[in-house]
C-alpha cells in the first residue's frame, strides 16, 4: 500500500508540474466561477435564454451554430422556453427547403426541427465577408478552446488599449487573451446592445457572462443529466464496492495465512 | 492445463462434455490454483480484460452511428453526443476508455517488470502480451483519427508520415497507406475499417495470453515457484474473483470520475475543431499514452533514426527475458534491480512530459538524456545486473516468510550456488 501511495503521489506531482509549467508560457485565464462548475453544476436557466437573446441579436450575425435546432431551446437541461416559445422563434427564420414537386427551391418559415439558419451560405462567403478571417461555427466552441468557458469570457471581456508601442494591422483589433493578442473581430458586446426581456440590466460584463453559459450549454446539451447520472453512479459504485470489500474479508478470513 | 480431471453429474453433462469439453473448461478456469499471496497490482489483468470488452460493446453501439466519410464524420460524432439516446455517454466511455485501457495496461506492464513476471517459463505470455500493447496503440492511435478533428488529421499526417522515412519503399508505402496523396477520405475508412477488426485481434490474443498464462501458472510477489495444488494456493473462484472484482470497482469510480466530471481532459481541444487540410495547429501531440515514443522519435535529428529508435523502444521489450538473465524473479530480493526499475519509472514519465512539450531546449536534452537512459536500461544495466548483483536469498514457499516473519535460515535455497 506503501508503494501504491507513491505512485500515485509522484503522478499526481507530474501532472500538476506540467499544469504549472504550461500556464506559466501562456497568457493566463482568470478562472471564474460559473454555475455548471463542479460535479453538481446546473446551468442558469434565465442566463441561457437570456444568452440565447445575445446570440441570436449579435453573434448571429456573422458565426454559425449549425449543429443545433431550434427544438433544442425547448429541451429539458437547456434554455427550456415553452413549446410556443419555441415554435415562435423558428416561425422567425426563413428557412430554405425543396425542391418542390416543380424542382423549384423555395423559402418557408422555420420550423423547431430545422437547424439554426446560418448567416452565410459556406465558409467561404463567411470567410470573404469578414476580411479573410472565418467566424468559426459555435456549435462546439466552447470545447474546441483550451480553457473553454473561462476563455471565451475573458477574451470577450479582453479588448483593452493596445500598449504604446504595439503594431496593429487594418482591421485587427488588440485583445488580451487572444493568441498573439490580435483578433480580427471587433469588440462584439457594449453596455446596453440588447435590451433583456426578464429586466436584467444588459451590462457587457452581463451579456458576456450569459453568452458564454449559452455556448458552454450548446457545446455540451446533457451536461446536467451528465452530472446527476455521475452522482448516481459514483454512489451506487461507492456502496457496492463497500460491500464487495466485507464480502472478500470475510471469504478470505477462511484462508490461514499461516498455514 | 492442469493435472485434475473432471466428470460431470449429469448424463447430458457427460454427453456434452465428451464432445466439446466446455465444461472442463469451465471447471478449470474455476479451480485454477493461484498464489495466495497475490497483491492489487495483480489485478490489472481482470481490469484489462474488463476495458477491452467495454472498449468493443461501445465501440459497436458507435459504429451504429458513425459516418465514415471526411465530409461527415465530425458532424455524425456530435450526431451521437446530441441526438442518440446516451450517445454523449457511451462516446465518452469510449474515448475515456482507451485512456484507462492504456493506464491499466502500463500499470500492468510495470508490475511484471518488478516482478520479473517476464522470466522463464513465462516468456510466451510476455511477447503475447507486447503484440497485445502493440495493437492496442494501433487500434487506439486509428480510433482517435476516426472524428475527423484538427489532431485526428494532423495526428494521421504525422505517423503516417513516419513511414516515408524507409529507404527506397517509404513514399510508396505512405501512398499506399493513404490511399492517396495525402490523408483524405480513403485514409478515414481503411482506419475505421482496421479499427474495428483489430480489438478482435486482441481478444484472440488475450485468450492465448491467458491459455500461455494456465500452463505454468501466476507469478506471484515473491516470485519463487509455487506447487500446486497447495497450502501456497487458493482457487481462482471465489477467492481472486472477488478480488478483482473489488478492485475492479475502485478503478470504476476512478473511470466513472472521468467520464463524467472531466470527459475532455484527457483530450485536446484541438480535436473539436473539423479537420481542415490548410491550417496546421500550433503544436501537435498524440494522446498521452503514446507521449513517451513520441519524446523517444523527436529526440533524434534524423527522421529515419528517430522512426527506428521509436520502434526499437517496444522491440527491446520483446527481448526481454534474454536480456535481465537474473534466475530471481522478483526485485523484492534484487536490491539493485529494485532502485533500476524507480529510475526507469521516473526516466518513461519523464519522457511523457517532454513528449508533451515542444522539442526545443531544456526539453530536447530531457528528452535525449531520456532515451539513451531507456535504452541503457535494457541494454547495458539489465544484463550488467543479472551477473553482478547480490540477491537476497528467496524463502522455500509463499507461507514460509508468512509464519516466521523472516525466513529461517535452514529453509533457504539461494539461485547463486554455495556463495
Amino acid at each position: 500500500m506503501c508503494n501504491l501511495k507513491g505512485i500515485f503521489s509522484s503522478f499526481l506531482l507530474l501532472f500538476f508540474i506540467h499544469i504549472n509549467f504550461s500556464n506559466a508560457e501562456e497568457i493566463k485565464i482568470p478562472k471564474y466561477d460559473w454555475t455548471f462548475k463542479g460535479i453538481t453544476g446546473t446551468f442558469d436557466r434565465s442566463a441561457l435564454q437570456r444568452g440565447y437573446q445575445v446570440y441570436t441579436e449579435v453573434c448571429a450575425s456573422c458565426h454559425s451554430m449549425n449543429l443545433l435546432s431550434y427544438r433544442n431551446l425547448g429541451e429539458k437541461g437547456g434554455p427550456e422556453f415553452s413549446v410556443e416559445q419555441v415554435k415562435a422563434i423558428a416561425a422567425n427564420f426563413e428557412v430554405t427547403d425543396g425542391p418542390n414537386s416543380d424542382g423549384e427551391m423555395f423559402t418557408r418559415p422555420g420550423r423547431p426541427s430545422d437547424r439554426f439558419v446560418s448567416p452565410y451560405p459556406n465558409i467561404e462567403a463567411a470567410t470573404a465577408a469578414n476580411g479573410g478571417a472565418y467566424p468559426p461555427d459555435m456549435s462546439v466552441l466552447v470545447k474546441a478552446r483550451k480553457g473553454g468557458a473561462d476563455y471565451i469570457y475573458a477574451v470577450l471581456m479582453g479588448y483593452t488599449e493596445p500598449p504604446a508601442d504595439f503594431q496593429l494591422e487594418d482591421g485587427v483589433y488588440y485583445n488580451k487573451y487572444m493568441d498573439g493578442n490580435k483578433i480580427k473581430m471587433s469588440n462584439p458586446l457594449a453596455d446596453d446592445l440588447v435590451s433583456y426581456a426578464d429586466g436584467t440590466k444588459a451590462t457587457q460584463a452581463q451579456m458576456a457572462k450569459d453568452v458564454t453559459t449559452f455556448l458552454t450549454w450548446a457545446a455540451e446539451p446533457h451536461l446536467e443529466t451528465r452530472h446527476k447520472l455521475g452522482f448516481k453512479v459514483v454512489i451506487f459504485l461507492i456502496i457496492l464496492s463497500t460491500l464487495v470489500y466485507f464480502s472478500m474479508r470475510k471469504l478470505w478470513s477462511r484462508i490461514d495465512p499461516k498455514d | 492445463m492442469s493435472e485434475h480431471t473432471y466428470t460431470p453429474k449429469s448424463k447430458f453433462g457427460k454427453w456434452f462434455n465428451d464432445r466439446l469439453p466446455l465444461l472442463s473448461l469451465a471447471s478449470h478456469l474455476t479451480d485454477y490454483p493461484t498464489p495466495k499471496n497475490l497483491n492489487y497490482w495483480w489485478t490489472f489483468g481482470g481490469i484489462l480484460t474488463f476495458c477491452l470488452l467495454s472498449q468493443i460493446i461501445t465501440g459497436l453501439v458507435l459504429a451504429m452511428h458513425y459516418v465514415a466519410h471526411a465530409d461527415l464524420a465530425f458532424n455524425s460524432v456530435e450526431h451521437i453526443m446530441r441526438d442518440v439516446n446516451y450517445g454523449w455517454l457511451i462516446r465518452y466511455i469510449h474515448s475515456n476508455g482507451a485512456s484507462m485501457f492504456f493506464l491499466a495496461v502500463y500499470i500492468h506492464i510495470f508490475r511484471s517488470l518488478f516482478y520479473g513476471s517476464y522470466k522463464s517459463p513465462r516468456e510466451i505470455i510476455w511477447i503475447l502480451g507486447m503484440i497485445i500493447y502493440l495493437l492496442m496503440m494501433a487500434t487506439a492511435f486509428m480510433g482517435y483519427v476516426l472524428p475527423w478533428g484538427q489532431m485526428s488529421f494532423w495526428g494521421a499526417t504525422v505517423i503516417t508520415n513516419l513511414f516515408s522515412a524507409i529507404p527506397l519503399f517509404g513514399e510508396s508505402i505512405t501512398t499506399w497507406l493513404w490511399g492517396g496523396y495525402s490523408v483524405d477520405n480513403p485514409t478515414l475508412t481503411r482506419f475505421f475499417s482496421l479499427h474495428y477488426l483489430f480489438p478482435f485481434l486482441i481478444l484472440g490474443l488475450v485468450i492465448l495470453h491467458i491459455w500461455a498464462l494456465h500452463v505454468p501458472g501466476n507469478n506471484n510477489p515473491i516470485g519463487i515457484d509455487v506447487k500446486k495444488p497447495s497450502k501456497d494456493t487458493v482457487p481462482f473462484h471465489p477467492y481472486i474473483t472477488i478480488k478483482d472484482l473489488f478492485a475492479l470497482l475502485i478503478f470504476l469510480i476512478i473511470f466513472s470520475g472521468f467520464i463524467f466530471f472531466a470527459p475532455n481532459v484527457l483530450g485536446h481541444s484541438d480535436n473539436y475543431i473539423q479537420a481542415n487540410p490548410l491550417v496546421t495547429p500550433k503544436h501537435i501531440v498524440p494522446e498521452w499514452y503514446l507521449l513517451p515514443f513520441y519524446a523517444i522519435l523527436r529526440s533524434v535529428p534524423d527522421k529515419l533514426g528517430g522512426v527506428i529508435l521509436m520502434f526499437g523502444s517496444i522491440f527491446i521489450l520483446m527481448a526481454l527475458p534474454w536480456l535481465d538473465s537474473s534466475k530471481v524473479r522478483s526485485s523484492v530480493f534484487r536490491p539493485l534491480n529494485k532502485i533500476f526499475f524507480w529510475v526507469l519509472v521516473v526516466d518513461v514519465l519523464a519522457l511523457g512530459y517532454v513528449g508533451a512539450m515542444p522539442a526545443e531546449g531544456l526539453y530536447l536534452f530531457v528528452a535525449r538524456v531520456g532515451t539513451i537512459y531507456y535504452f541503457a536500461h535494457f541494454l547495458v544495466i539489465l544484463p550488467l545486473l543479472s551477473r553482478i548483483e547480490k540477491t537476497q536469498p528467496l524463502p522455500l514457499s509463499i507461507t514460509e516468510p508468512v509464519l516466521t516473519g523472516m525466513p529461517k535460515v535452514e529453509f533457504i535455497k539461494s539461485d547463486k550456488p554455495d556463495v
